[in-house]
Parts: structure tokens; C-alpha cells; sequence
């Protein structure tokens, strides 16, 4: 049984890449059998977040158009045997992607014995946007605490409570996440920042992970080795957190809560 | 950062903005799901209105409530400046 997980949030730099990167290496990892797809088309950048950039010969489109075969296109990941990345397109064309085609990838992902399949969704509701959800069983929505970033949020929800095939055919719809990603726990202390709970109750939804703000991050993406694999970091194992909440097991929130400097570590900036 | 940290303090802005987000969302999502026209419909009624009345922009509310099996169009214009009802005048008698 395959399951389908698009990693979606409206708003645009939220961290849905990152998250994407981040959650299909944690279950690859764990023995998954997995697959990301990046649903980008013109603005390829999953490729580069895995660190595969050099090795993409076909993408998602050529495969849709039959230019090559799902087997070809698929760019299997140097670190871990059972993943498998399938990158976006660089053409124009946003056209190029078809229901009936995204249907026939995602068929034949679970004829191979996929067992997870993570569709990166662009920002905005576009096309794009709207076929990364469509076939969704679960969506991980990234969430920034901040005003614009929640309000689109809540719009994307909307979609996947309507413009899906679950929501379609009526069967329980898609099972829906928070992600909390950029998170400041210094800064919720002080009132500056919205807390995990104050986007929980805007939202209504159960949170399957916080990420703290970390300057990891951007380092894993300068290096193409996605953030989870840096196992010092705090965002590795918050993303870890996330995988294991996705397969079941549940877990207290972890860096939620301000570490207490020293005074003299707080007196020099330590 | 350092020394001056201690003493520096943005104000805390994070309730207002769960606040406004609370409101916004609400309202959002109540027009969710209803037909496209409704907020035409609200501009459409405030013009007229106002052709009468001076009312506010927020003074208009236009819902879409589903009971089973029918639907009811509510409108409530707030009029500005409506005095509080008089006391109803004693029964003649």
C-alpha cells in the first residue's frame, strides 16, 4: 500500500523543500521505500536541496510525455538505497503536467512497491499546486508563526477539504498536518512570536512537528545534504520527530521552550 | 546582541496578530463553500444603501446559513447613529 503525502502551505519560502528533503530521507531511512516528486514545474530546486543537481537527465514531464520511462527519470539517492528522487521540469510549458499523467507516475510508483510517495507542491494555488495535492492520502501543511503565512494556510486546507480526489469521493478526505518551520521559542517567550498553540487554535489542526529556526538550514542547502542528516542540529531532530509522528508513534514536542542562557552567556551575546 | 539586549524589549505584538488571524479566518472560512456571487452581492447592496443611508463598509453582513435541506440568504445592515429604542410608552388605559 502506497501512501501519498503532499508537502504543501500556500505561501511561498516557507520551507516546503527543505521539509520535503527532510521527510524523505527520514523515512528512507527507517527502511521506506520512497519517492519525491517535485511538482515545481519551471522552477526546479528539489534537485538541488538533495544535493542531485548534476545527475538529472529526465524529469517528471518526460516521463508524463513518454519521452523516457518512470525507471529512467527516477535519480536514486547516493546516501540511501531507498530513495528516490524524480525532479521537476525546467520547461515553461505549466501545462505539461496533466492529471491523467500525475495519476499514471503515482500508479506506477505503487506497482513498484513504493511504500511512500512525497509530493513537493509549489507555493500559490495554481495548477501545480492543486495536481501535488490531488492524489494526496496526507498532507504535512508548512506553517511560518506569522500573519500571512497562517492565513494561506488556512486557504490550502480549504483546497484539500475540496479539490481532492479524497474530498471527491467522499471517503474521509485527506489527513491533514501542521508543520511549524523558522520557529523561535526565544521570541514566543518574549510575545514577539506566535507559539505552537496560538497557530494550533487558529488552525484547528494537530501539529506533526516543530522546527526551530536554524542556521543549519541554509547550510544544508549550500551543501545539498539535507538538514536531517546533520544529526547535531536541533531542525535534524525535529524533522526526525516529524517522520516518527507520520509513523505513528508519539512523541512530546521537542525545542518549543527557550533554553536559559547564563547571565554571562546573555552579557557577551554568547 | 550582548548588553544591550537585557534592556531592549519589542513590544509584544504576537496576541494582536493571533487576534486579527482569529477574525480574518473566520470570516474566510464562512464564505467557503458558498456561491462566488456573495461578496458582489454585499458590494452590490452596500451602493445602494449607501445611496440612503451613510452606512459603514463593515455595516453590511451577507451569510449563507445551510439547515438541512434549505439554504437562508441573511443580510443585517447596522444603520450608523440608531439610537438605543425608547422606552416603550405606557399602555393607555
Amino acid at each position: 500500500m502506497t501512501e501519498i503525502i503532499v508537502v504543501t502551505s500556500g505561501k511561498g519560502g516557507v520551507g516546503k523543500t527543505t521539509t520535503s528533503a527532510s521527510l524523505s530521507v527520514g523515512l528512507a531511512r527507517r527502511g521506506k521505500k520512497v519517492a519525491v516528486i517535485d511538482f515545481d514545474i519551471g522552477l526546479r530546486n528539489l534537485d538541488l536541496i538533495m544535493g542531485c543537481e548534476r545527475r538529472v537527465v529526465y524529469d517528471f514531464v518526460n516521463v508524463i510525455q513518454g519521452d523516457c520511462t518512470l525507471r529512467q527519470a527516477l535519480i536514486k539517492d547516493k546516501r540511501i538505497e531507498t530513495l528516490f528522487v524524480l525532479a521537476a521540469s525546467q520547461t515553461r510549458d505549466k501545462d505539461a503536467l496533466s492529471p491523467e499523467g500525475v495519476r499514471r507516475v503515482l500508479d506506477e510508483l505503487a506497482a513498484d512497491g513504493f511504500d511512500y510517495v512525497i509530493c513537493d507542491s509549489p507555493a500559490g494555488i495554481e495548477k501545480g499546486a492543486h495536481l501535488a495535492m490531488y492524489f494526496a492520502d496526507r498532507a504535512v501543511v508548512v506553517v511560518n508563526p506569522e500573519v500571512s503565512s497562517v492565513r494561506d494556510s488556512d486557504r490550502i486546507l480549504g483546497l484539500l477539504a475540496s479539490k481532492t480526489q479524497r474530498a471527491e469521493q467522499g471517503n474521509g478526505g485527506v489527513k491533514e498536518h501542521l508543520l511549524l518551520t523558522r520557529y523561535s521559542p526565544r521570541r514566543v517567550a518574549t510575545g514577539e512570536m506566535m507559539s505552537v498553540n496560538d497557530v494550533k487554535e487558529i488552525l484547528g489542526l494537530d501539529v506533526i512537528g516543530v522546527v526551530p529556526e536554524s542556521t543549519d538550514v541554509l547550510s544544508a542547502s549550500n551543501a545539498g545534504v539535507p538538514v536531517i542528516l546533520n544529526e547535531a542540529s536541533d531542525a535534524s531532530r525535529a524533522y526526525d520527530d516529524a517522520v516518527a509522528r507520520l509513523l505513528g508513534e508519539s512523541l512530546p514536542l521537542r525545542f518549543i521552550d527557550e533554553q536559559k542562557k547564563g547571565f554571562f552567556a546573555r552579557l557577551f551575546g554568547g | 546582541m550582548g548588553l544591550l539586549a537585557l534592556f531592549r524589549r519589542s513590544p509584544p505584538t504576537a496576541s494582536v496578530a493571533k487576534e486579527r488571524l482569529r477574525i480574518i479566518v473566520a470570516q474566510e472560512r464562512s464564505a467557503r463553500g458558498g456561491p462566488d456571487y456573495l461578496p458582489l452581492l454585499r458590494r452590490e447592496l452596500l451602493e445602494v444603501i449607501k445611496k440612503y443611508v451613510n452606512v459603514d463598509p463593515e455595516a453590511v453582513q451577507v451569510n449563507l446559513e445551510r439547515e438541512d435541506g434549505h439554504e437562508v440568504l441573511e443580510l443585517s445592515v447596522a444603520l450608523p447613529g440608531a439610537k438605543p429604542p425608547a422606552t416603550p410608552a405606557a399602555p393607555a388605559t
